[in-house]
């Protein structure tokens, strides 16, 4: 078909044109133009602010101290979420020995994301929720292919593991950097007898859960659908990223002293970074 | 069938071993109550490898009995328990390592051998490392989880003999960290051999 920018100088002005679109998905750039902040949160403190569609993704480092709040919009997102130490990631996210030091299947307000190096890379702060998922993990192009017909990157219904893999990829890391994962806002409670039972109502519009970085850190998000999700569609909505800058957690912090594990682990945290 | 491979994995060892799709491997407690840490890979390409979280959603269970398929990393099957007289393993509790163990039992714990340390040290023979640990199975150690979440590692249900037979479905890598953890349950604060056949 021939259109009308038939020479540089129209494509440019074509091309130019579209500068200033404003869409429901994109990032805040400066970070510091981000409304509707949380309360107490000044602008001028936001390093980013992202609004992530079903199947997108998204990487950031965020230096220890930060806040990162995941907003689920409209109820129905769930976040994939992969962390690294971002000055060393060959430290990263260990979802057993979250589980295990913790004593407890599930994470939630005043829970830690542990590294496998035994210290911590996140506090949970605040959740609004309550039901996250720590056992089912990313989908993956051959689960998403069975049921939606196609899981490619370049698709309409994209997977999580694939997603994580682009977001890794462009910081050096690649398929040996994918463990395990936590999902937020998709509840899977674990019955007595092992059995997995997945809460599609798990969370509503406006949820939110609130992550203190304990080690300067590389997050990696995929806005999927849960690996238990039943429903037929691709069914996953808009979830916003909003990080800004906060103090290191103090000796007195009640989840660093919310048990001897705890303690430990931001312990050792304090020993790493007394280098 | 014939054995074509007979091995006692000592006390606190690690061991690894290539099987050949439809071999069997068969893990025996020789003394009972012995966690044995596990992880696959493809031997074709490690980059694929046993997935904790694949396999309970495609069971949506986190226990692994006879008929589970352990899967990989990109939903294929790796291998399939066709026989266990023990009746529970675990995927959800990990391996042991020098770090986890400082923040579960006390900084003293630093430098007790642990799983990790078999694992990335039988990684290293094989060209592979720490960044290919990923969460693992725990052969006949018993993780429940209570209705209110409370989850850990508690006394086993293994005993002297007790074993289980696993089908290799592609060819695979398969790690072993015969457990040396000392400061809980999983085998009865006193690690002893397993016994490894493959026919």
């Amino acid at each position: 078909m021939q259109s009308q920018l038939s020479d540089p100088y129209k494509a440019r002005e074509h091309a130019r044109a579209q500068a200033g679109t404003k869409v429901r998905a994109m990032p805040t750039i400066p970070a510091s133009a981000a409304t509707d902040l949380p309360a107490g949160v000044s602008a001028g403190d936001v390093v980013w602010d992202e609004t992530l569609a079903g199947g997108e993704y998204a990487a950031r480092i965020l230096k220890r101290g930060s806040r990162l709040r995941l907003t689920n919009l409209d109820g129905d997102g769930c976040i994939n979420l992969l962390v690294f130490n971002a000055d060393r990631p060959i430290e990263r996210i260990n979802v057993a020995d979250t589980v295990k030091v913790q004593w407890n299947a599930y994470v939630g307000k005043g829970g830690l994301v542990l590294s496998d190096m035994g210290r911590v890379l996140l506090s949970i702060v605040e959740d609004t929720c309550g039901q996250h998922d720590t056992f089912c993990g990313c989908s993956n192009v051959r689960s998403n292919a069975k049921k939606y017909g196609t899981g490619d990157n370049f698709g309409p219904f994209p997977n999580a593991r694939d997603r994580f893999l682009l977001a890794l990829l462009k910081y050096g890391l690649g398929k040996k950097d994918i463990p395990a994962n936590i999902n937020f806002f998709k509840g899977v409670k674990v019955e007595t007898d092992g059995a997995l039972t997945f809460n599609p109502r798990s969370s509503k519009p406006g949820d939110y859960v609130e992550l203190r970085a304990e080690m300067n850190v590389l997050v990696a998000i995929a806005n999927t659908p849960h690996a238990l999700d039943p429903r037929p569609q691709y069914t996953c909505t808009a979830v916003r990223l909003t990080a800004w800058r906060g103090e290191q957690t103090p000796a007195d912090d009640p989840i660093r002293n919310a048990s001897p594990e705890n303690l430990r682990a931001f312990e050792n945290v304090e020993d790493y970074f007394l280098m | 069938m014939a054995t074509d491979y007979d091995f006692t994995i000592p006390a606190r060892a690690p061991w690894s071993h290539v099987l050949k799709k439809g071999q069997t491997l068969r893990i025996v407690d020789l003394e009972g109550n012995q966690a044995v840490d596990c992880i696959l890979y493809s031997a074709a390409d490690p980059a694929e490898r046993y997935s904790s979280c694949e396999t309970v959603v495609a069971q949506k269970n986190i226990f692994l009995n006879v008929g589970t398929v352990l899967m990989s990393n990109e939903g294929n099957p790796m291998m399939t328990i066709v026989a266990d007289n023990c009746g529970r393993h675990d995927t959800s509790g990990g391996a042991c390592s020098c770090e986890s163990n400082t923040l579960r039992y006390g900084h003293h714990t630093k430098h007790q051998h642990a799983c990790v340390e078999n694992f990335i040290y039988e990684l290293g023979q094989h060209g592979l490392g720490k960044r290919d640990m990923v969460s693992n199975i725990n052969w006949f150690m018993n993780v429940p989880v209570e209705a209110d979440g409370a989850l850990g590692i508690v006394d086993g249900i293994s005993a002297p003999g007790k074993f289980l037979e696993l089908r290799a479905e592609m060819d695979t890598l398969v790690v072993i960290s015969n457990c040396p953890q000392i400061n809980n349950p999983c085998n009865g604060f006193n690690p002893t051999p397993v016994r490894v056949t493959i026919s």
